[in-house]
Parts: structure tokens; C-alpha cells; sequence
């Protein structure tokens, strides 16, 4: 069998106490497709089955992780297995204790989000007070010992702070930090309008980028994830549909990556009907899009095929209705122009020609109000 | 000179793959059978130039060093490995 996957991201729940509007999770996390978590011993029956496929990087994240009672039991499992191990957590009332016990139980990694570089920025995003938690958390992950990824998800509200940023996960010793520009998926296409940046902020801050890797150097790791509406070509999705990844979500279902659950036109398998190996060698949905072959023109006969798998299948869906088109990223996609108007649109309200948007909050009353509107 | 493995990393049997392999935060490293061989020396006690001697010992080669060298100066450019004094 061939490819194998490596990394499995379980979304352990989706509940979460924080708000950010720009959440990755599905708009109907609240709704019955999620509700049945995985309990305890289905998720370690998940881990071990991930690790006999070839898996070796777990993320545990959700919604907010640390809201499972048997996490420390779940990481207890995973590092039996050998598999390095991530925490990806907004670090909302996380304390030294907990975060002793998972370190014992076998943690590797601390992720934790921030949402800007201050407290009122932060929080406002959130839309829950977390600030003063993260900083707390921050300094108890590098007092135990485990290396830390600070993440940010960056978009127009936050973009002018890239720098600060970067100066406070330094100064907390941090490994790495994650300048993330928000991917459109979730609830970040929901609020997409009021999200997304200008071309001049976007320039400001890789400028800081640049001149800040060359300040640190290897003593802070500092990712870009490209804000992929601006560039000239596609991402390469995942590393190519079902080649690396998987994310098992809360309720058990398989998905090639966090977002492909969007697409209504394919049938996603259950960890509690089939086993993993199954699933990623012999399901529809993962094997829909592997190879090229399913690949429409212009990607067919384009040279980079091989470089971007035809983008992002999440994407094509969303944006163009069509998990099979190119990804309407790409400039030569003839659904181009449907990028080109929602980058516009927030040029035309810098420059105070129309209402900049509001956003709604990632929360399960409006949650369940957008799943009966569908 | 004394190379260690960075806290943040961690040597790894993949046995689906058949190989080792040096996991951190977000990524990995597949190892080839010398490079493995390598890392386990990397004990923190083992000068570089201890390791290089006990594999060349090991295989009845010389000349080693620069191999050696070349491979964990890799490892320490993406800081999984820090020389020690």
C-alpha cells in the first residue's frame, strides 16, 4: 500500500470555550453529525490502527482538547505507541498541574493559539478573556520542559501586530511560531469579508517576516502559511489528497484533511464501522482524488501538476461549486475572477468606498442557527 | 565538541517504513541506516571526535569526519542537533 499516511489530526471535540471567527471547525459543529464523541477506548483502538498504517506525528486538538477528562489517558496511549505527540490548545484555564500530568503521561509539544499580542486584541478576537491564561500556560509549557509553538491565525484585525508577535514568542523561549494567514474554510469563509487583508498589510508584515527570520535565525523558528487568495498559484493542499494526512473528527468520521467534510458530494467513513487501514486504502473519499487522473483541464497538461496537486479539492468546492475544477486560486483557473472579487471587495473598504463587514463569533447557538439555514 | 540531540526531537523506529526516523515539533526526518547510527552515538557524553573515531573503528574505515560532520551540521541548521561544549 502506497502512500501511507503519517500525521493524524484527532479532533478529540468540538466544543470550545473561545470564539474566533475565524475557527477551521465546520459551521455545524453544533450539530447532530458531531454530537456522538468517540469515547476512550475508541480513540486509543484509533491511535493504534493510525500507528500500523505508518502514522507518527498525532495534533490532538479539536475545538479545545483539554476539555476531554482522559486526555492525560489518550496521550498516555499515544506515546505507548511511539507517536510524537502535539497538544493543540487555546490554553483557556490550562494550568501548571495539568499540563505536569500530561508531560508525565508522555506530551511532546505544546501548541497554543493567541489571537493578537495584547490582551484587549486578543480577547476581542477570542470573544472569550483567554489573554492572561496563554501567557500563564506559555510560561508553564517552557518551565516543564516541552518544546512550544505559539500560533496565530493572522488576518486584517491582527496583521499589524506580525511583530509583536514575533518579539513575545521570543521572549517566552518559544521553538516556533506559526504566523498562520487565515485559509478560507469554516467559519473563516463565513466571515470571509471581514477577514480578509489588504495587499498592503500583507506586504507590511512579510517584510517583518523577512527581516525577523534573519535577526533569529534557528533560535525562533518563524512559519508563514501563505495567504493563498494572493498568490498567482495554489497551495499544495495537504501535500496531495489522502498522500500524508487524516483527521478523525470528534463524532469518528475520516477526512482527507480538517475542511473536507464541506464536500456534500462525497460519503465519509466512520471509525466505528470501519477500520482506519480500510478507510484510507479502499474508501470513495480518499481515493476520489489521489493521482491525477480525475485532474480537468487547465491542470491536466499543466507542468506544476506535480508540485501542487491541482491545489486545494476543499477549495474548488466552496468557491466553485466543483470538488473536481482546479483550485479557483490558481491564475489559471477560469473561476479566477471569484477570488479576484472577494479580494477587492476589502480594497474598496480600505479605501472607505463600502462598510467594512462584521463577523459572527464561532459559537453553538450560531452554530445551529446557520445548520437549519444550511 | 559534544553534539545532542535537540529536547525538541526524538529518534523513532518506524517499523511500517522499515527505517528510523527523528521526530519534532510539526515534522520529521527519515534517517538512512548510517545517519540512525549516527544519532545513537549522539549521547551527550561522545565527542564528535569520539564518533567519528568509534565508527571508523566500526568499520575499519578512515576518514570520516567530514561525512559525519556534514550530516549533523544538517541536522543543526534546522536545530535538531546543538553542540555542546
Amino acid at each position: 500500500m502506497d502512500p501511507r499516511p503519517l500525521w493524524l489530526l484527532a479532533e478529540l471535540t468540538y466544543k470550545c470555550p473561545l470564539q474566533c471567527p475565524y475557527c477551521s471547525n465546520p459551521l455545524d459543529f453544533a450539530g447532530p453529525r458531531f454530537r456522538r464523541e468517540l469515547a476512550t477506548d475508541e480513540w486509543c483502538r484509533v491511535f493504534r490502527e493510525a500507528k500500523a498504517l505508518g502514522v507518527l506525528q498525532l495534533g490532538l486538538s479539536g475545538g479545545e482538547p483539554t476539555l476531554r477528562p482522559d486526555l492525560e489517558e489518550l496521550v498516555r496511549t499515544a506515546h505507548g505507541l511511539g507517536l510524537y505527540t502535539s497538544l493543540i490548545t487555546s490554553a483557556y484555564r490550562l494550568t501548571r498541574e495539568r499540563l505536569a500530568g500530561l508531560k508525565a503521561a508522555g506530551l511532546d509539544h505544546v501548541q497554543i493559539s493567541i489571537q493578537g499580542a495584547d490582551a484587549e486584541l486578543s480577547d476581542e478576537i477570542a470573544g472569550t478573556a483567554s489573554y492572561r491564561d496563554k501567557i500563564a500556560a506559555y510560561h508553564y509549557t517552557r518551565e516543564l520542559g516541552f518544546p512550544l509553538t505559539v500560533n496565530v491565525v493572522l488576518h486584517r484585525r491582527n496583521l499589524h501586530q506580525v511583530e509583536a508577535l514575533i518579539r513575545l514568542a521570543e521572549s517566552l523561549g518559544a521553538e516556533r511560531i506559526e504566523l498562520a494567514n487565515t485559509q478560507f474554510y469554516g467559519w473563516a469563509l463565513h466571515n470571509r469579508n471581514a477577514l480578509m487583508p489588504t495587499k498592503g498589510q500583507l506586504a507590511a508584515a512579510w517584510q517583518v517576516v523577512e527581516r525577523e527570520r534573519a535577526r533569529l535565525g534557528t533560535k525562533l523558528e518563524i512559519v508563514w502559511v501563505l495567504p493563498d487568495y494572493h498568490e498567482q498559484f495554489p497551495k499544495p493542499c495537504m501535500g496531495g489528497w489522502a498522500r500524508a494526512y487524516m483527521t478523525v473528527t470528534p463524532a469518528g468520521e475520516v477526512w482527507p484533511c480538517h475542511a473536507a467534510g464541506r464536500i456534500t458530494t462525497l460519503t465519509f467513513e466512520n471509525v466505528r464501522d470501519h477500520p482506519l487501514d480500510w478507510i484510507w486504502e479502499h474508501s470513495e473519499a480518499f481515493n476520489r482524488f489521489r493521482g491525477d487522473a480525475w485532474m480537468p483541464e487547465p491542470c491536466r497538461s499543466c507542468p506544476r501538476k506535480a508540485q501542487d496537486f491541482g491545489g486545494c479539492r476543499c477549495q474548488a468546492f466552496l468557491v466553485a461549486g466543483d470538488a473536481d475544477a482546479t483550485d479557483p486560486v490558481c491564475s489559471l483557473s477560469p473561476h479566477r475572477h471569484l477570488i479576484d472579487a472577494a479580494v477587492a471587495q476589502v480594497e474598496r473598504a480600505a479605501r472607505g468606498e463600502r462598510q467594512p463587514e462584521e463577523w459572527t463569533y464561532r459559537a453553538a447557538p450560531a452554530s445551529r442557527a446557520l445548520a437549519t439555514k444550511g | 565538541m559534544i553534539p545532542h540531540l535537540h529536547a525538541k526531537a526524538r529518534l523513532q523506529r518506524d517499523e511500517v517504513r522499515g527505517r528510523e526516523v527523528l521526530l519534532y515539533p510539526e515534522g520529521l526526518v527519515g534517517l538512512n541506516p548510517t545517519g540512525a547510527e549516527i544519532l545513537a552515538l549522539c549521547d551527550g557524553a561522545r565527542s564528535l571526535a569520539d564518533i567519528v573515531a568509534t565508527l571508523e573503528r566500526r568499520y575499519g574505515a578512515s576518514g570520516l569526519e567530514r561525512d559525519v560532520t556534514a550530516f549533523l551540521d544538517g541536522l543543526a541548521a534546522k536545530g535538531l542537533v546543538v553542540y555542546g561544549p
